[in-house]
């Protein structure tokens, strides 16, 4: 295709993409290093017949001239990064030198939004990815050896917790996990404790946020995997069987490596997908015990005060999180395109 | 599977059948549950005396006469205006799905026949721009949104949710065009057709399976999107996600989390219907980029 043809195919997709997806993180950029401007305050004094007071005022004039100038606000460089609110670094070396051991270390910095939230995110992310790739090699092998006809039943009700809606899904397991709830009910009778509560207990919370990341992506891993056992080389396995080989040996030599590929790609995918969990923590009201980056600009964003700045640095530190996991994904890429090449 | 050898041992049997019936009450359960508690009063479905009362409504028939009531839905659908929420989800699904099919079509057929370098570099912005949490986008809209006063409107929601979805697009059509043999456009172009002749008469007709299947992913994007779709709509915009959302914001008063229930159980519906019609094409997509690298 020649390039004047391929430009007016591809123009409309590509602004569309310029406009609103790589404007916007250019703009999340430059508004991370920018406050809004403080008001302009004057000092007036007001005389009566009991003498004079002082009183400071907001110059509205002023501060709307000043806001028209100046849309972006004041630059702050770096400063909104490092305030108590992200980075911290202050606050950090404050606990680094004041606190007597490294388990009050952990638990001051812990108390920092940024941190909590990191501790969180990186907590779920490499729990729930490994988990639902191996619940998802389960189900596949299982589903596997099914009787072909009733395999498409199993298909349709795997696929249910993935294509349900994030917040929807959380909040059909959260009204069940909760202490009302039938779940809920039954771990009150089993551990014999009626006050254990979702809502009062925070490392409760963060497995049912896990289970519930497990429940959702695990199918993905399912379909997945599903596909790579049709395509099993039955030379290879049927010669495994003459030498002898296990079931367990067949599937642990032959099978596995044959889907290598596939686990790499499902992990890729989930690494990223999971390290912006937002959903669940609406859905099952998490955000006293569990807060992730995500969470956190939605915060900012959704409040009264509109806290842009905030909201667009985080933003900033998020993509940068995004930008350290997708790397492997960019160098498969590259191999596979230098590969073809 | 004929051969002796492959037989499965009973136990393995035995065990692997428990374990997919154990695995579709996990998945298939929950469902089934709200469903059921969505005819209830609140009082039954989550309840504290005695969870059975969740199954036989006890209550329900107390309060309503019968052991089902509508009540939970006649709240969301007529008395939260839900049907409203319901149709601006539909406008939003079908403007997004039919733009985000029209230009990604055209993109994802250009990327195909292509052969010059910058055809990977910009799958791999496309690759880039599909990672990036779509929270942090919106984090870069709100201001020119406000500026310019475009917040609000379904229009800017769904141009948001296209672009959005481009990237995904791209690379599904790009991998399904490429499964269409050039020689049909290059031999249409011998027969004197344009470059877009050739792609409206030649590979219009041949596309559809990849389209649809790429129109489902789209769809459900839009269909399951809440970041975007609850910071840029207004009230009166917003779509089904965003209003259960504002129903849980509500006092869980007594009746308001039944109405969540009925409108969460509403939303699934359309999502079951999908999948049992389109099982067969939402597998082939969701397989289609893992299998071949």
């Amino acid at each position: 295709m020649k390039h004047r043809t391929f430009f007016w195919f591809f123009l409309p997709t590509a602004l569309a993409m310029l406009i609103f997806i790589a404007a916007p993180i250019g703009s999340v950029v430059i508004q991370s290093l920018f406050v809004p401007h403080e008001a302009v305050l004057v000092e007036t004094e007001n005389c009566g017949p009991f003498g004079c007071t002082k009183s400071v005022v907001i110059d509205q004039e002023a501060t709307a001239e000043l806001r028209e100038a100046e849309p972006l606000g004041r630059f702050a460089g770096l400063g909104i990064y490092l305030d108590r609110g992200h980075l911290a670094f202050a606050e950090v070396s404050e606990a680094w030198t004041t606190s007597q051991s490294i388990g009050e270390f952990f638990s001051d910095v812990g108390d920092l939004p940024f941190y909590r939230a990191m501790a969180f995110t990186l907590t779920y992310t490499f729990v729930v990815t490994p988990l639902l790739i191996a619940l998802g090699f389960v189900i596949a092998l299982a589903v596997n050896s099914l009787n072909r006809r009733i395999r498409g039943f199993v298909i349709f009700f795997s696929l249910l917790p993935m294509i349900v809606t994030p917040l929807i899904g959380s909040l059909t397991l959260y009204w069940m996990i909760d202490s009302r709830g039938v779940i809920g009910e039954f771990i009150q009778y089993v551990a014999g404790s009626p006050d254990l509560s979702l809502k009062a207990s925070t490392p409760l919370m963060w497995i049912a946020l896990m289970v519930y990341g497990i429940w959702h992506s695990a199918p993905f891993a399912f379909v997945v995997f599903y596909a790579g056992l049709q395509t099993v080389p039955q030379d290879t396995l049927e010669s495994a069987q003459i030498d002898g080989a296990t079931r367990w040996q067949q599937t642990r030599y032959v099978v596995l490596p044959h889907l290598t590929p596939l686990v790499t790609f499902v992990a890729l995918i989930q690494l990223m997908d999971n390290f912006r969990v937002f959903e669940p923590i609406i859905g099952f009201n998490a955000s006293a015990h569990a807060t992730s980056l995500s969470w956190i600009i939605f915060n900012d964003l959704s409040g009264e005060t509109n806290q842009l700045s905030a909201a667009a640095t985080t933003s900033v530190l998020t993509i940068i999180g995004v930008a350290i996991l997708l790397s492997p994904v960019l160098v498969r890429t590259w191999r596979d395109f230098k590969g073809k090449a | 599977m004929s051969s002796s050898a492959r037989q499965a041992p009973v136990s393995l049997k035995v065990a692997s059948t428990l374990f997919i019936v154990f695995w579709l009450v996990l998945a298939a359960f929950p469902f089934f549950w709200t469903l059921w508690g969505s005819f209830k009063v609140e009082l039954d479905f989550f309840s504290i005396a005695d969870w059975t009362n969740a199954i036989t409504g006890k209550l329900t028939e107390e309060t309503h006469g019968s052991t089902f009531t509508g009540a939970g839905y006649y709240g969301a659908w007529v008395q939260e205006e839900f049907w409203r929420a319901a149709l601006n989800t539909g406008i939003v699904c079908v403007f997004v799905v039919v733009t985000s099919l029209t230009i990604g079509t055209l993109g994802g057929y250009a990327l195909s026949r292509s052969n010059y370098n910058y055809v990977f570099w910009l799958l791999i912005a496309a690759l880039i721009f599909r990672a990036m949490p779509q929270i942090t986008l919106v984090s870069g809209y709100l201001p020119p949104f406000f500026a310019w006063n475009l917040w609000g409107y379904l229009p800017t929601a769904i141009i948001v949710l296209v672009a959005i979805n481009q990237p995904f697009t791209l690379w599904m059509l790009h991998s399904f065009f490429k499964k269409i043999p050039i020689d049909l456009d290059e031999s249409a172009k011998v027969d004197g057709c344009t470059q877009f002749q050739a792609f409206r008469y030649v590979i219009i007709p041949v596309m559809w399976p990849g389209v649809i299947t790429t129109g489902l992913f789209s769809f459900l994007l839009a269909y399951n999107d809440f970041a975007v779709t609850t910071m840029l709509l207004n009230e009166q915009n917003r779509t089904m996600v965003p209003k259960i959302a504002a129903f849980l914001g509500t006092t869980y008063t007594e009746g308001n989390v039944m109405f969540a229930v009925a409108a969460v159980v509403s939303a699934t519906a359309p999502l079951f219907l999908l999948v049992m019609l389109f099982q067969r094409q939402i597998v082939s997509g969701l397989t289609a980029g893992a299998v071949k690298g």
